[in-house]
């Protein structure tokens, strides 16, 4: 568990297939580097992973910012993209608008953001057409 | 994704080395006990449905599958049907500690194959 605060901002770039997954591997390692347990560090990893992965699929550019406080891990994903029409229906298993380029890589099965939820304790989301998403999302480290 | 887990069967990445007639693409250790197998090109599913300690057999070739074994915590991949990832890829693994095997068999072949290792068949 981590004994102090700690802040990180990471800058995301859309689009950029050969770098996506690189903030949640370094996230990972931070968690790591914390002495925060596996099972934890897996589930905000594999969260952020999805973030990350929507954000280089869909939006032009984002920011990921990770916090640790001896209570949660927060990451808080804030783009600059088409944003979501229907939140509700994008946060349905199986529904996706992705690219067969996007399918070829592994992704865009519509798992992303109800996988983000399943590994949460706490996921907002906010989306604005033409704007943007931002996603909240909080693991707690005390039960 | 199909899994099998191990039923009282213990087999190692030497084992699946072995069993698959693989090559190793990088990984010192392979002592490592498999929790389980899942056989996957959909990396959204091994996000969704892995356990850490799975060994994932993929047709998928790209950096987004070793990343998606580094945040998952599997215990290795292996490209099958003869796929080779280019060096970029197998330097990222290795720098991650991610064993990765490539094996001549097809997805179905090598998945049969430790199928029946862990089971016992």
């Amino acid at each position: 568990m981590a004994s102090e605060e700690f802040e990180n901002a990471f800058a995301v770039l859309g689009r950029d297939f050969a770098n996506a997954g690189r903030v949640s591997t370094a996230i990972k390692d931070t968690l790591k580097g914390l002495g925060i347990g596996a099972p934890i560090v897996r589930r905000v990893a594999i969260a952020s992973y999805e973030a990350e992965m929507n954000l280089v699929m869909y939006a032009s550019r984002g920011k990921m910012r990770l916090r640790v406080s001896s209570e949660a891990i927060t990451l808080d994903v804030d783009d600059e993209g088409p944003g979501i029409a229907d939140v509700s229906l994008a946060m349905q298993e199986g529904y996706s608008t992705a690219t067969p380029e996007m399918r070829e890589m592994g992704f865009g099965a519509g798992m992303g953001l109800p996988n983000i939820r399943k590994n949460a304790d706490e996921f907002l989301i906010t989306s604005e057409v033409g704007r943007g998403t931002k996603l909240h999302i909080r693991v707690n480290l005390l039960e | 994704m199909a899994t099998v887990t191990a039923a009282g069967k213990v087999i190692t990445l030497d084992d699946v080395v072995r069993l698959l007639d693989a090559r190793i693409l990088c990984g010192k250790d392979l002592a490592v006990k498999l929790g389980e197998v899942g056989a996957a090109d959909l990396m959204s599913d091994v996000l969704a449905l892995s356990k850490p300690g799975m060994l994932l057999l993929t047709g998928l070739v790209s950096m987004q599958v070793i990343r998606t074994a580094i945040v998952s915590d599997l215990c290795g991949v292996v490209f099958v049907r003869g796929k080779v990832p280019g060096k970029d890829i197998v330097e990222l693994a290795r720098e991650s500690n991610v064993p990765v095997f490539s094996t001549a068999m097809t997805m179905f072949q090598a998945a049969g194959v430790l199928y029946g290792a862990l089971s016992g068949r």
